[in-house]
């Protein structure tokens, strides 16, 4: 279970403090197909980034008793000057897992070769959502964020992904974020809509859509 | 795995353990790589720093104000340098580059900074052995007179780098100007800092001064276990450890306040 109770966040900016987040109330139960449906701008990552703690709300609680994610984005979460290969034993050794038996997995699911042992800096942004969906991939959650992610790369891999993240964890609990109604629609349960800093979810995904407009 | 919620005492400080470990691990590819002679450059480029020095003063015959063969004299200052100028260097402007590991909600702001400290403090350490060692086999230094207590002054001085570089680097993240600052500031601080002299050679007026640097006294300390009764050393370590539990203090408030704002890239 994921409990967000009553969450704020601000942003410094230059014009003064800017609320992104105006007490937001979630809950993400296990196994739940959850989508989150916003414009561009809306705070969609933001929220995903404090559902999975990467950042800390303003105020207000974020309660997780079963594991979560990082945010599975684009960018993020790897260090450019490092190899895909020592990206993914520095992840194994943050959340405590054996490298030697995720090697296998990376390199056949990211097919990116030779160009794992290369500064990841140097990878093209297809490759670079490869190694970053592969290497999520190697650390067993309870559930999965994913911010856009799936959004890149040719149709075989989108194809690899699905497979992966909705045929073989199934039973995961997913909170998805995105702009793209049709998306939210072929893998979500449930949805909440996030619009003027405030989330209003919905138990039906067409409801969310009607309010989405 | 991913954490659960409400971790015990005992559970957070094996997630933190791991993470530390990661960290410096990653930090170990990225400064030194796999090249040439990897990461033993974490001492020998100290090492390098060191015999320079070394070199430099025994050439210019530098006046320090004892009977002590310069090389020790040098060994034992420039050392304690290299542990609190080295320390805050790192962690100034230190999340910049580690900004996207941030994503991982176990990998906080102090994690950064004490990967890097714990790296620093040990390149400083087996350098300073290293070469004592070196120096004590080849005649040109004689073995400390009390090793307990050359790792009391060490660790003083090494707890002061870690108080001065968590204060710095924090506070780098709030004002720009403290980078800025810094490099001249450390230069000043070094020949002021008792690496180059005794402070009991000093006129009066000069150590009243002097002693205001919490440093001195952790290399004079130093100095005392090394050559004993050889010199007089002056020092006041519970004035240091002030100091160092100041510098420590605010150092975790600040990277406290700075890490409730740090936006992940």
């Amino acid at each position: 279970m994921i409990k967000v109770e009553d969450v704020v966040k601000e942003y410094r900016t230059r014009s003064g403090p800017v609320r992104v987040l105006d007490r937001v109330n979630l809950t993400v139960r296990p196994g739940q197909q959850l989508g989150i449906l916003g414009r561009n701008g809306a705070g969609k990552s933001t929220i995903v980034r404090l559902i999975s703690g990467t950042e800390l709300p303003t105020s207000g609680t974020v309660r997780r008793t079963m594991s979560v994610s990082w945010p599975l984005a684009f960018g993020g979460a790897f260090q450019g000057t490092l190899t895909g290969y020592d990206n993914l034993r520095f992840i194994c050794r943050v959340y405590g897992v054996d490298p030697a038996d995720r090697i296998a997995f990376v390199e056949d699911f990211s097919e990116l070769g030779i160009y794992l042992r290369e500064p990841v800096k140097t990878y093209s942004s297809g490759m670079r959502a490869r190694l970053a969906f592969a290497i999520s991939m190697t650390v067993d959650f309870d559930c999965y964020l994913i911010d856009e992610v799936i959004a890149v790369g040719d149709a075989r891999f989108h194809e690899k992904c699905m497979i992966e993240l909705f045929e073989k964890r199934a039973d995961r609990a997913k909170v998805i974020v995105s702009h793209d109604p049709h998306y939210i629609r072929a893998h979500c349960h449930s949805a909440a809509v996030l619009a003027g800093g405030r989330l209003t979810s919905f138990d039906d995904v067409d409801q969310a859509f009607e309010f989405y407009g | 795995m991913a954490d659960i919620a409400e971790p015990t005492w005992r559970e957070s400080l094996a997630i933190q353990r791991r993470v530390i470990l990661a960290l410096l691990m990653r930090e170990v590819l990225t400064r030194f790589g796999r090249h040439n002679i990897g990461f033993m450059w974490l001492f020998v480029e100290p090492m390098l720093f060191t015999l320079g020095v070394t070199a430099l003063w025994t050439a210019t015959k530098s006046v320090h104000g004892s009977d002590l063969p310069i090389v020790a004299f040098a060994i034992t200052g420039y050392s304690s340098v290299l542990l609190w100028r080295n320390m805050p260097g790192r962690c100034i402007d230190a999340i910049e580059p580690n900004r996207s590991l941030l994503f991982h909600r176990n990998v906080r702001v102090i994690d950064l900074y004490w990967a890097r400290l714990l790296l620093e403090g040990a390149g400083a350490t087996i350098s300073l052995i290293a070469l004592s060692l070196l120096f004590i086999a080849t005649g040109q230094m004689r073995p400390p007179e009390d090793v307990l207590q050359v790792i009391g002054g060490w660790f003083m001085l090494a707890w002061f780098g870690v108080g001065l570089a968590m204060f710095l680097g924090a506070a780098s993240e709030r004002w720009e100007t403290v980078h800025k600052l810094w490099h001249p500031l450390s230069y000043l601080l070094f020949p002021l800092s008792g690496a180059a002299f005794l402070l009991s050679v000093m006129p009066p007026e000069a150590q009243a001064v002097l002693t205001w640097l919490p440093m001195i006294h952790g290399v004079e300390y130093l100095r005392e276990g090394f050559f004993g009764s050889q010199i007089t050393a002056i020092h006041d370590l519970g004035y240091m450890a002030v100091c160092n539990a100041v510098l420590t203090l605010l150092g975790l408030a600040l990277i406290r306040i700075v890490s409730e704002s740090v936006i992940p890239e």
